[in-house]
């Protein structure tokens, strides 16, 4: 790393402790969630310089976008500031800066960082790269772990996406309650109607926001992007424009039944890519033999997978607003 | 290197516990919320920085490129980045609830209604 | 043809019928699915502890890929018995809760709550047979996150901040043990449970492995519930619907239970030195003061749901001591103890919801009478109750047995040891007794003075399922008690295996 990279890590890495601290010391609670935008866009930035391009743009698009959006979504509906002070502020103090020295002991025999010989980086780094040049034949070597290796886990992160969207539409019912098809559009949930600024930029943005999705999803595979990136990329776009636009009219676009089918959709087109390597021959989540040259049925397990985490996760996203968004409604 | 290196892992440890700290010792449930989302960015950072070869670039082969971090950690936080996502989102979903029930969201305050 | 792939059916047929079960608006048609799907995971599991009676453990590459490159599923004896427990609970509670859950669930709401419940199954089976450590976290986080949202679904006001608690504790939890594992993964460069074992030696008593040995210690022990870290428990245990209790105390802590027992025995005692006495010495006091201070709450709680909540702490506490002997006869009675406390603790939850449905609710008071009105289901609460003390004749008094003799092996803090599970013994009858006695002997409970009770004594519409299964339950236990046979021989290899390092 040269010089300037180092300098420029160790100043991130201090603004973002600084950034944390405030974060926790801060009574307004507005204050804290957009301080926290500001922290995630740092950690992007470090992740960034310690080369995980593809964690950088999800922490970005989910950490400082996503839930931004919803931690605003709930202090609107509840209170902005904190009303009671700490509680048993010191001997919360003591448990933390023990477990923090504990951490910190910890530090001193670790293998040094960015050191070629350390076991993270000997033992299965080198034929993950080998064997995504080999057998799955795609640049991105964290995609094809992601999709590929390790695509048990992607399936299981997929599950933990739905069951936070199944969760949320049991606690708070789906967003549709408040509005029924073709009834006329209230005062209330005409979003920001009112000004023309936010309208005019929002609608010339809201398609290349689109466009950057199915771009980030597609070339998942090439650069840094997949499912997941992408479909809170898009869930971004439907959100801008339902805070633009209105409530209704955002359920009018892209109805309640529609949304669920994407959440549920999804996860079930990740399972039959799944479901079809086992009665094809091979074991569950195996792509090899999805198609006659295994390196092709690779590509076609990878991409159809990263299909199907986009649709779940952006309908999921989607939902989830729906949902907070027409609580204050109701 | 070695100095940055400690240097990530001892920023991990203080973004670590400052959001414990504003778990354990903040009563207002949305600080607590940002608390824990503090908490899991900081095991991310420490996954991330143990994966990152000297010399080295992002894992995506053809560049011209030769030597590659480890592609591994980074898998494994972008899948940790998800299910803190989803938690939070619950979390949130439940605080508005509790709002709606309760009519505050401090945790003393509801200590108070909820003690019979 | 399938049955090299059952490990994997195991969790893809919950799995997938999860999302199916959103979209099943009919009403009932939704809680049919699930309970299918519930069954069919519990056939799968029975198939699979069947296969691994002997010693033989089932392997699965997932995606075909090898271990460490890809994930590794493994079931032996121990995970065998575990997904009995998990799919045979899930199984009973949704058989017999069907109407107990349409009381308590908001009708448009009951897909999404009975898609929660296989996520739950889903999730929890994902552990059991995982042999991968991140894999573990990614379901721990499944299991979890889907059981807030079943706790959540019980009517009254307080299971909301009782999830809220129990979510911001889990989820430190969790993040606790994917710390200690990111150090053991810098440390040994690997995910993979085996792989691990094997590296662990080179870097054996470095400082970064003693802390994630704690880490992962007090993550676990969150989610397991292990004193002092057990205080969600008794809320989201008591303001749950009622067959969602019973299906979380039968399986949710003992799956945590189960990763950090294979963490510690398969990987970090062999390697680490002195670890064995580490884990004894932290743990046993804590599983001591767990048994005396969850029997002891037990005996003064008036609310049932929340006794029979810190008695499951209690006996946390049991498995926990078995575990802490690091015997091979301690281990045996701590795992047996598993499979017997899920059986008399879900028959207890589960009668407990056959009686709220009749009653206006659950306090020591408000039972009264019940032994006269629903007499064979307060005769399986009985049965279920005398396993729980540990009656000669029931399954319970099976693992406590195994737990004295195996304590007694230690000499003096022996002897100290039997005294308190003697003692503890002596607070479930305790509290056991006030139980049957405020059913047998208390004033009969009047729902007509009530002023918010709706009209609770359907027993015409009142499912016959319920008291069947309870009384399906309350018998197993009986026989497990009696003619102990599977479950032994599947605790005795778990216990061997544990002690003996991965084959």
């Amino acid at each position: 790393m040269s010089t300037i990279t180092l300098l420029f890590s160790i100043f991130l890495l201090t603004l973002l402790m600084i950034t944390t601290m405030a974060i926790v010391r801060t009574r307004n609670l507005f204050v804290a969630v957009m301080l926290m935008g500001i922290a995630s866009l740092l950690i992007a930035a470090s992740f960034f310089l310690l080369d995980a391009a593809d964690v950088a743009l999800t922490e970005a698009a989910v950490g400082a976008g996503i839930s931004t959006v919803l931690f605003l979504g709930a202090l609107a509906l509840t209170s902005e500031r904190e009303r009671s002070p700490s509680s048993l502020p010191l001997l919360s103090l003591g448990i933390v800066a023990i477990v923090a020295l504990i951490v910190i002991y910890a530090t001193f025999d670790q293998p040094p960082l960015g050191s070629p010989s350390a076991p993270v980086q000997a033992h299965l780094t080198p034929w993950y790269i080998e064997s995504t040049r080999e057998l799955i034949d795609i640049p991105n070597v964290v995609t094809a772990v992601l999709a590929s290796f390790r695509g048990y886990d992607t399936l299981g992160e997929v599950i933990v996406v739905f069951t936070a969207g199944v969760g949320v539409l049991f606690l708070l019912g789906t967003g549709a309650s408040a509005s029924a098809a073709g009834a006329p559009l209230s005062e209330d949930n005409a979003g920001l109607r009112h000004y023309l600024i936010p309208r005019i930029l929002g609608r010339l943005l809201i398609p290349f926001i689109l466009l950057l999705g199915f771009y980030v999803q597609f070339h998942g595979e090439y650069s840094p992007g997949g499912g997941f990136q992408a479909g809170a990329i898009v869930a971004a776009s439907i959100i801008l424009y339902s805070l633009l636009e209105g409530e209704q009219r955002a359920l009018l676009v892209i109805p309640q039944g529609v949304l669920l089918a994407m959440m549920v959709g999804g996860v079930l087109l990740y399972g039959a890519v799944g479901v079809a390597g086992l009665v094809l021959g091979g074991n569950f989540l195996d792509y090899s033999v999805l198609d006659s040259d295994p390196v092709k049925g690779q590509q076609w397990g990878i991409l159809l997978i990263e299909i199907g985490i986009g649709i779940t996760v952006a309908g999921v996203l989607i939902s989830i607003f729906h949902a907070f968004a027409s609580r204050g409604a109701a | 290197m070695d100095i940055l290196g400690l240097y990530h892992y001892w920023v991990f440890a203080v973004l670590l516990m400052t959001g414990f700290y504003a778990i354990v010792a903040k009563p207002n449930l949305i600080k607590k919320l940002i608390g824990l989302s503090l908490f899991q960015s900081a095991v991310f950072l420490c996954y991330i920085t143990f994966g990152k070869l000297a010399g080295g670039t992002a894992p995506i082969v053809g560049k011209g490129a030769e030597l590659f971090s480890s592609p591994l950690p980074q898998v494994l936080i972008l899948t940790a980045i998800v299910v803190s996502i989803s938690t939070t989102a619950l979390g949130l979903a439940l605080v508005l609830r509790i709002k709606e029930a309760y009519g505050s969201i401090e945790e003393d305050e509801i200590q108070e209604q909820d003690a019979p | 043809m399938l049955a090299p792939h059952l490990p994997m059916l195991q969790v893809v047929v919950p799995l997938l019928m999860a999302p199916f079960v959103v979209l099943l608006r009919p009403r009932g048609l939704a809680w049919a699915a699930a309970t299918m799907a519930s069954l069919m995971a519990f056939a799968i599991a029975i198939v699979l502890a069947l296969s691994v009676v002997g010693d033989a453990t089932l392997t699965y590459r997932v995606g075909g890929w090898m271990a460490p490159y890809g994930i590794e599923l493994r079931v032996d004896a121990f995970g065998a018995l575990l997904l009995l427990v998990i799919t045979g609970a899930s199984s009973m509670a949704l058989l017999g809760g069907q109407r107990s859950l349409e009381r308590a669930l908001p009708p448009t709401r009951e897909p999404y709550y009975f898609s929660a419940w296989l996520l739950a199954l889903t999730g929890f089976v994902g552990i059991a047979v995982s042999a991968d450590a991140f894999n573990i976290f990614v379901f721990m986080e499944v299991s979890s996150l889907a059981s807030y949202v079943l706790i959540a679904g019980g009517p009254d006001r307080r299971a909301l901040s009782a999830v809220f608690k129990y979510l911001i504790m889990g989820t430190v939890g969790a993040t606790f043990y994917l710390v200690g594992i990111g150090l053991v993964y810098m440390m040994t460069g690997t995910l993979n449970l085996a792989d691990m074992a094997g590296r662990i030696e080179a870097v054996a008593d470095t400082r970064p492995m003693i802390v994630a040995a704690g880490f992962i210690t007090v993550g676990l022990a969150l989610k397991a519930a292990i004193f002092p870290l057990h205080i969600w428990l008794p809320n989201a245990y008591a303001y749950a619907p009622h067959v969602t209790t019973a299906f979380l105390a039968a399986c949710a802590t003992k799956v945590a239970l189960y990763v950090l027992l294979r963490f510690d025995f398969l990987i970090l005692q062999q390697h680490l030195s002195g670890h064995a006495f580490q884990f004894a010495g932290y743990l046993m006091p804590l599983a001591v003061l767990g048994i005396l201070v969850g029997s002891g709450v037990a005996m003064f709680e008036r609310d049932l749901k929340r006794l029979l909540a810190f008695s499951s702490v209690a006996q946390i506490g049991y498995m926990l001591l078995g575990a802490s002997l690091v015997s091979v006869s301690g281990l045996h009675a701590a795992i047996l103890h598993m499979f017997n406390h899920a059986l008399a603790k879900g028959g207890l939850f589960l009668a407990v919801a056959a009686f709220a449905a009749v009653t206006s609710g659950w306090r020591l008071e408000q039972i009264g009478g019940i032994a006269r009105t629903m007499p064979w289901t307060f005769a399986a609460f009985v049965v279920c109750g005398l396993s729980l003390i540990g009656v000669p004749g029931t399954a319970g008094f099976l693992s406590k047995w195994y737990l004295v003799t195996a304590a007694l092996e230690h000499g003096a803090l022996g002897i100290a040891l039997v005294c308190v599970i003697l003692l503890s013994s002596l607070m479930a009858v305790a509290y056991v007794w006030r139980m049957v006695e405020s059913a047998c002997f208390a004033p009969d409970f009047d729902a007509e003075t009530d002023a918010d009770s709706t009209p609770n004594r359907d027993f015409a519409a009142f499912s016959h399922l319920l008291p069947t299964i309870l009384w399906i339950v309350a018998l197993a236990n009986l026989y497990f008690g009696l003619a102990n046979a599977l479950p032994l021989e599947l605790a005795k290899s778990a216990a061997r295996t544990l002690l003996g390092g991965l084959p």
